[in-house]
């Protein structure tokens, strides 16, 4: 396990467990208390497993009314709480606390109304993002923000993290796409903030929750927007000679006017790891793969393709393929999405970057990890969310041998550092977590971390849920910074990351 | 010297006492002065909304209007980051040179103000958030503020965000400060996404024969794939001649019959996708025996200006209501707004524009209560000179009033910021 400050333990909650949990037990159905050792390991750490902890207790509460009593009791004995939802995070965003109480959202996962009328899903927290795009695409409808882990992830940590994906450029994130949060604060008061309607009138309190990492409160209920399924998707799967004349045709696409779906880039070292894992049928010979997914009705989409068509050519492609079925479009996708693991397949370890920076800005970032690649010894493979500029860096090393793991250390956080450099931030969808937590001064000044640190503490006046969380503990930029995968054990290694 | 004096001889004051800084330093001095003096002071950008909520009680009035002009337009990154008091209409320009827009449609309130057009400044529109007819396709504007530089309540220079979409880095205070009426910050620095326009425009007009029939209608064009950027309800309100005048002049187009209540709805994208989507929406709505018009893109442009300019409410003299409902209860309010006051409706379906007449403003307490019954909310635009601030401008229940004060309270510990433009206490 890595070592990372955390905030100081209070012996006092730890020697008063039984108490706790016997407290807890009347707040809830006794079966929600988790407080034997073998009860907690699942919940020991998130999707960043290089850091566990053992929280003092899970509870597993069933409705609203459970959690607020239950932050009530917290509030009044000073009790930390950490809330969970699937678990996925890559930042260490639900890591527990040894003194805290871990609060899992699991129970809550349940759809509670299909509103077609209104275009609208009310829904529990822990229903994942997937389930509602199921619960509704019979009828031709879907929830547009798609991060990987879709399958696996609850809409209730998508609010938290405010989850974007592949087709964020044209759709938006979380906060684009919700109408209406139920939360209960740290205190207990439970509270409501808009609803199936459009925007509210006052302060955007839900768009101050979403993206908060759970820091302000717990989110018991979510209504999200729903979309009709485009007429027709499709895909071009386009390979270039080199990085700049990719970047360039990725820019213009964009300058353009055209808004694709979702537009991806791979470097060569991607594209040959993951044609080796995939089998994807990708073009080996190029140094950079774009994939442009475009949408809208038969002829838009005809038309957006042969713009595409053209930008790409005039950019020198060396190939360039057109997605014709449903099936072969999915293909285009099989390797992307096979990005991680195929890194996983071709070194013991890979840490996984999640900077932005400005679309203009990808030849040069390409440019500037290579040199640290070459600095640090160690490779790398980037994949790029190229329409909205979300970069992901992989770097594969060995986390046995203690040099390389530090040395991967200083390479992620200067990637990170050159993100914000280059007009970009530390973290484009992952969140701030503990991962980066001591890279936030790398984006903010004092002025800037006190007034976020001033809403905390107006909204949670004890710092009681999350600590720890998002704000540098240290005063210092730590050279942090990464998700860390050992083995291709991911903690959740069926789930495609892009 | 007094501090008082100090402030004056550093930063430009006019013979109204209205403060003039010239960058965000001054921002900054004049706001920790005023902290310092525990002196509230109202913002002021160009004047253009600033009668949109109640009236702030400061001693002081401070204008950002010379914290203006272009710093960085990017049109390949989707961005523009502009002084917080840069015009709408400067943006617009340079935007429209290079083909791209701000999607959310910026409304021109100077009509309802005074009949001119005054479309104000940045900082003002993202302060309000009040989005024009593309908001059910596009978000508001709150959606397209990418980050943005303001100076809190203590003086201190504080930013948020960036210049990219995908950007989890801290609290979202952009989406914050949207609809805060100036209330948590003094706004420097915006930046805001853009997106390309369409190569072009249709505009489509049915006329339903009843109520119930609009919002078949409404929800078969949201629940479509061809997707549309504007829909449109005018009613016939014929009982009100005074307003069929108007109505009549507002929506004076060829191929338009603006007498009797009609639909609009905008199409938009190059022109062989225009008309596919108009023909499958035509037989989604089941159109093909019924009467429409077509407005082409030379009518279909000054159309839904005169929409989000809310011209039909041009000089109003009365209570101007805004109010936005989930949609499935908006043939219920057409009902009840029926020759009872002049409005139309927005949004697909979702935001009704109310005026009440100035000897009706009880009612305004009923359309509240409506309002909130229907999942909603509703807000005083505009006051008639009657107005005796019986109902408040703003609604707002007992927990997020309370929770807004706390928010207040962390930017602006000593209510300097606009006290009271949005409630008592905030």
């Amino acid at each position: 396990m890595s070592e990372i400050a955390l905030p100081k333990i209070d012996s006092s909650i730890l020697n008063r467990k039984s108490e706790i949990v016997k407290k807890l037990s009347k707040l809830t159905n006794i079966e929600n208390v988790l407080s034997e050792a073998d009860e907690l390991r699942p919940y020991e750490t998130d999707a960043l497993s290089v850091y566990t902890q053992t929280p003092l207790a899970v509870v597993l509460p069933e409705n609203t009314e459970e959690v607020s009593e239950i932050l009530k009791y917290c509030h009044s004995e000073n009790i930390k709480v950490v809330p969970r939802g699937a678990g996925t995070g890559l930042s260490g965003g639900a890591l527990p606390l040894q003194d805290a109480i871990l609060l899992g959202l699991g129970k809550f996962n349940k759809i509670l109304e299909i509103d077609y009328k209104n275009k609208c899903v009310v829904t529990q927290p822990g229903v994942t993002n997937l389930g509602i795009t199921h619960a509704v695409q019979h009828k031709g409808f879907y929830y547009a923000p798609d991060p990987s882990s879709q399958l696996a992830c609850s809409i209730g940590g998508n609010v938290a993290e405010n989850s974007g994906g592949v087709h964020s450029l044209k759709y938006g994130t979380t906060t684009n796409n919700i109408l209406g949060v139920q939360m209960v604060m740290m205190d207990g008061t439970i509270c409501r903030f808009g609803g199936k309607s459009f925007d509210q009138e006052g302060y955007d309190l839900m768009g101050l929750i979403c993206g908060s990492e759970g820091l302000l409160g717990v989110v018991t209920e979510v209504t999200v927007k729903i979309l009709r399924t485009p007429e027709v998707v499709r895909a071009a799967l386009i390979g270039f000679p080199s990085i700049k004349e990719g970047g360039d045709a990725a820019s213009e696409i964009i300058s353009s006017g055209i808004v694709p779906a979702g537009m991806e880039i791979m470097d060569k070292a991607l594209i040959e790891a993951t044609d080796n894992f995939s089998k994807a049928g990708y073009p080996r010979d190029a140094e950079l793969l774009l994939i442009v997914e475009l949408d809208g009705t038969v002829s838009e989409v005809n038309e957006l393709i042969k713009k595409v068509e053209a930008i790409c050519k005039k950019n020198n492609c060396s190939s360039l393929k057109l997605s014709n079925s449903e099936k072969e479009r999915l293909s285009f996708w099989a390797g992307r999405k096979a990005a991680f693991p195929a890194c996983g397949a071709m070194a013991p370890d890979y840490y996984c970057m999640d900077g932005s920076i400005p679309r203009g800005k990808l030849a040069e970032a390409l440019l500037e990890i290579k040199k640290l690649s070459e600095k640090y010894e160690l490779p790398v493979a980037n994949c790029f969310h190229a329409g909205d500029g979300n970069l992901h860096p992989l770097i594969m090393f060995d986390g046995n041998d203690k040099e390389q793991l530090r040395k991967t250390e200083e390479f992620g956080s200067e990637i990170l550092k050159t993100c914000v450099r280059l007009g970009g931030v530390i973290t484009g969808e992952h969140g701030v977590g503990i991962e980066k937590r001591e890279l936030m001064c790398e984006m903010f000044n004092d002025n800037d971390i006190q007034q976020q640190l001033s809403i905390k503490k107006s909204l949670d006046e004890k710092n009681l849920l999350n600590p720890g969380k998002v704000y540098p503990i240290l005063r210092k930029c730590a050279e942090e910074g990464r998700v860390h995968v050992h083995k291709n054990k991911d903690k959740f290694p069926d789930l495609p990351r892009f | 010297m007094s501090t008082k004096i100090k402030i004056n001889s550093q930063i430009f004051q006019d013979s109204n006492n209205i403060y003039y800084p010239k960058d965000e330093s001054e921002v900054s001095d004049l706001i920790r002065e005023l902290y310092k003096q525990d002196s509230p002071t109202e913002i002021i950008g160009n004047n253009s909304k600033s009668f949109i909520g109640n009236k702030t009680q400061s001693a002081n009035t401070t204008s950002l209007s010379k914290i203006s002009g272009i710093i960085n337009y990017r049109p390949e990154e989707l961005y523009i980051k502009v002084k917080a008091c840069t015009p709408i209409n400067e943006i617009e320009k340079i935007l429209n040179e290079n083909n791209q827009e701000l999607a959310f449609e910026p409304i021109d309130f100077g009509y309802i103000k005074d009949g001119k057009s005054n479309k104000g400044t940045v900082a003002g529109y993202l302060s309000c958030n009040y989005a024009g007819s593309r908001r059910f396709k596009v978000g508001s504007v709150r959606d397209h503020v990418l980050g943005f530089k303001g100076v809190n309540g203590k003086g201190d220079i504080i930013k948020s965000g960036g210049t990219v979409v995908k950007n989890v880095t801290g609290y979202d205070l952009s989406k914050l400060i949207a609809g805060s009426f100036g209330t948590l910050v003094a706004l420097t620095e915006i930046t805001l996404k853009v997106l390309p326009k369409k190569d072009s425009s249709k505009t489509v007009i049915i006329y339903p024969s009843n109520l119930e029939q609009i919002y078949d209608f409404f929800n078969k064009l949201s629940s479509s794939s061809s997707e549309i950027s504007g829909a449109v309800f005018v009613p016939e309100q014929s009982k009100d001649k005074d307003f069929v005048t108007k109505k009549n002049s507002v929506f004076k187009f060829n191929d338009l019959k603006s007498n009797i209540s009609f639909i609009a709805f905008r199409v938009e994208g190059d022109k062989i996708s225009i008309e596919e989507k108009i023909n499958n929406l035509k037989k989604e709505l089941e159109l093909n025996n019924s009467e429409i018009s077509i407005l082409d893109v030379y009518q279909s442009e000054p159309f839904w200006k005169k929409v989000n300019n809310l011209e039909i409410f041009e000089k109003t003299e009365h209570n101007l209501l805004r109010m936005v409902i989930p949609p499935a209860n908006g043939s219920k309010l057409c009902k009840h707004l029926e020759n009872n006051h002049n409005y139309f409706v927005d949004w697909c379906g979702s935001l009704f524009w109310i005026e009440v007449n100035n000897k009706k403003e009880e009612k305004i307490k009923d359309l509240k209560k409506m309002a909130k019954d229907f999942g909603g909310y509703l807000t005083v635009i505009k006051t008639s000179s009657e107005y005796d601030y019986g109902e408040a401008i703003f609604t707002v229940d007992k927990v997020r009033l309370m929770i807004s004060e706390k928010v207040k309270q962390s930017f602006d510990p000593k209510r300097i910021l606009n006290p009271g433009k949005m409630y008592r206490g905030v």
